[in-house]
């Protein structure tokens, strides 16, 4: 029989994580709404805490663990926080290429400082013209010697303005097909964030433009294979990126459903809670099944990834399932506080514009299904 | 070498004190839906042990009786940093009262062989009797602070610390070994970290029964203890009401205030 359980190792990082969030995390979120920038004591807090750390090698300064274990950390961060829960998966988009793809020398370069929290790490692979399509993007480079010339503009690149670390996908000036995946430090000449965005929820994690003017690359900072960099990216945003962005939407999910229920055991209508009425308890079983289902999908894919199977499809309906679900739940959630659900006093007010911020990161639900029907026909 | 104890409890999560059932005929708690926890002051319990191994060569030991599924709290204690741990657990040991929790516990600390302070939360969260530690003592013959506060110097074989009293303090000095029981002001527990629970990874809880400790069956549990619950009863349910206070503002704030002084509250 499958067994579906956690271990007991894994539920303590569930704890560790839940009783993070809630003491190092929650006291920041007024804040993080009231001024939209990033709360320097929550990412201190972070990177004490070793959450960027979870999937990072141990031989690297990292904790070695698995992609369950940062899906549960996500979840739980994700739970208290959505920006924070964002900021945290984007970390590990940003780590993950170095990883997988870098080479020694970038490993033991940057892996230790990411690890600690000392710096930050972000992946820049949106354009205006490609994010979903990342064929479609125009940032390009040519090599003048041992090194690349790079130009181009990123936008939407969540950490724009905090990440020590980037890496950024760009094509070939003379051949479309060809892409390259760089690693680039905040110290080198040549590329700057630009633009913040002010998006109507997740505030509190930082999203921007990025500008590349003649920005001079040392061929050592190519993560992979030159002219292979989309393979790069792609494993990165495949796996890492869509089951970062399930962990959010299941925090997220897990977050309206207790809110929900908390409110509809005060709130008093005809003499009774409102959680003795069928049609709020519908509304409840609705969100529990999402959650219960979302969970399901997510933490199979993360066990797949976990065992060294590809993985990248089933976080696709993975990720369409939760993200769906999270703009349900917190539609839901602020329906069954009522008048309340408007008032910004109410955290589920919150929630229902970090739900709309959840559905297009990593790849919109509409692309999610033109993925998944790739799968299905071929 | 400081060898500190730290006697722990797997109780019922207090967050969901509202699931907690109780068997109208055994008069015990219900606590199969509700996920047990470590007793919130012996955090408190766990941190003081923690802070002192930072300052001075310390080993933590930690110690619990309970069902094998409290190994779960003492394996948490070993990922906040204690370096050995102790479950006491043996179906003879079950239904306990203060006085044979205590008792086992004191012969656990006794096989335990090495210690020089012994901390305690002040109570738990579901008994509340405040008893054990005190009990703890008795049994080992050692002298006990309870209600500790602050440990305002620990330097050498006898402290001096803070115990708590009704709107102050007592400051007390105490020769080692002894038992402390600690209060939440004494301290904020850290929480767990990912690496605090990689590196219990490596640490064993060791696991004793009747027969490790080599106590008569009779002087444990339920056959050990001189106390029966008679009763349990769960707390009625609050009925909120809800009373509409009229007329201008001054007239509905000097009301409100009167009700307030009235209830008590003010």
């Amino acid at each position: 029989m499958i067994d579906f359980t956690f271990t007991e190792e894994q539920e303590m990082f569930r704890k560790a994580a839940r009783e993070f969030a809630e003491t190092q995390v929650a006291p920041h979120i007024d804040e993080m709404e009231k001024t939209g920038e990033v709360s320097d004591a929550v990412v201190k807090a972070l990177g004490e805490a070793e959450m960027m750390a979870i999937t990072i090698p141990e031989e690297y300064g990292g904790l070695g663990l698995g992609y369950t274990e940062r899906l549960i950390a996500v979840e739980e961060i994700s739970r208290v926080s959505v920006a924070t829960g964002m900021m945290l998966q984007v970390f590990a988009l940003g780590i993950e290429p170095i990883v997988k793809f870098g080479s020694e020398e970038l490993k033991k370069k940057y892996l230790p400082g990411l690890a600690k929290g000392e710096k930050l790490s972000t992946t820049a692979v949106t354009e205006a013209t490609g994010g979903s399509d990342p064929t479609g993007i125009r940032s390009a480079y040519k090599k003048e010697g041992d090194n690349f010339i790079l130009n181009g503009r990123k936008c939407f690149i969540t950490n724009s303005h905090i990440a020590d670390t980037i890496t950024v996908l760009a094509k070939d000036e003379e051949n479309p097909k060809a892409f390259c995946a760089f690693v680039l430090d905040k110290d080198m000449a040549g590329w700057k964030a630009t633009h913040k965005e002010h998006k109507v929820g997740m505030r509190g994690c930082n999203t921007g433009e990025l500008a590349f003017e003649n920005c001079e690359i040392p061929a050592t900072q190519l993560l992979g294979e030159e002219g292979k960099g989309l393979r790069v990216t792609m494993a990165a945003i495949g796996d890492v990126g869509r089951g970062g962005m399930v962990g959010v939407a299941l925090g997220l999910q897990a977050a309206c459903l207790e809110e929900s229920i908390k409110f509809a055991n005060e709130r008093i209508l005809y003499g009774k809670p409102i959680a003795a009425l069928q049609t709020i308890q519908n509304k409840l079983a609705d969100l529990k099944i999402d959650l219960e289902a979302g969970r399901l999908l997510g933490y199979r894919a993360a066990a797949m990834q976990d065992k060294g199977q590809r993985s990248s499809n089933e976080f696709a309906v993975a990720k369409y399932y939760t993200t769906e679900a999270c703009q349900r739940a917190a539609k839901m959630a602020v329906d069954i506080h009522g008048g309340y659900g408007c008032m910004e006093e109410y955290a589920v007010s919150r929630y229902l514009r970090d739900s709309y911020v959840v559905g297009p990161s990593a790849g919109t639900s509409d692309i999610m299904k033109v993925i998944i029907g790739r799968w299905v026909l071929s | 070498m400081l060898n500190i104890v730290v006697c722990v409890k797997a109780v019922p999560d207090p967050k969901e004190a509202c699931n907690i059932k109780i068997d109208p005929n055994t008069k015990t708690l219900l606590r199969c839906d509700v996920p047990m926890v470590l007793n919130p002051l012996d955090k408190n319990a766990m941190e003081a042990a923690l802070q002192l191994k930072a300052k001075f060569e310390a080993r933590i030991s930690v110690l619990s009786m309970g069902p094998p599924e409290a190994g779960n709290i003492v394996k948490e204690c070993l990922a906040l940093g204690a370096d050995q741990g102790f479950l006491l657990t043996d179906p003879a040991f079950g239904g306990a009262d203060a006085y044979a929790t205590a008792f086992t516990l004191a012969k656990g600390i006794e096989k335990i062989g090495s210690y020089d302070v012994i901390f305690c939360g002040m109570a738990s969260s579901d008994g509340s009797t405040e008893w054990v530690g005190p009990e703890i003592a008795t049994f080992l013959d050692l002298p006990v602070v309870t209600l500790v506060k602050e440990i305002v110097d620990c330097d050498g074989a006898s402290w001096k610390v803070k115990a708590s009293v009704e709107n102050g303090y007592r400051l007390m000095q105490v020769e080692l070994p002894a038992v402390l029981t600690v209060t939440r002001e004494l301290n904020t527990p850290r929480t767990l970290s990912f690496s605090g629970i990689i590196k219990a990874r490596k640490k064993e809880i060791e696991q004793w029964g009747v027969d490790e400790l080599g106590v008569a069956r009779e002087t444990v549990g339920l056959k050990g203890s001189p106390t029966i619950v008679s009763e349990l009863h769960a707390q009625e349910e609050n009925k909120r009401q809800a009373e509409m206070i009229s007329g201008t503002r001054d007239e509905k704030a000097d009301l409100l205030v009167q009700k307030l002084v009235d209830a008590g509250v003010l």
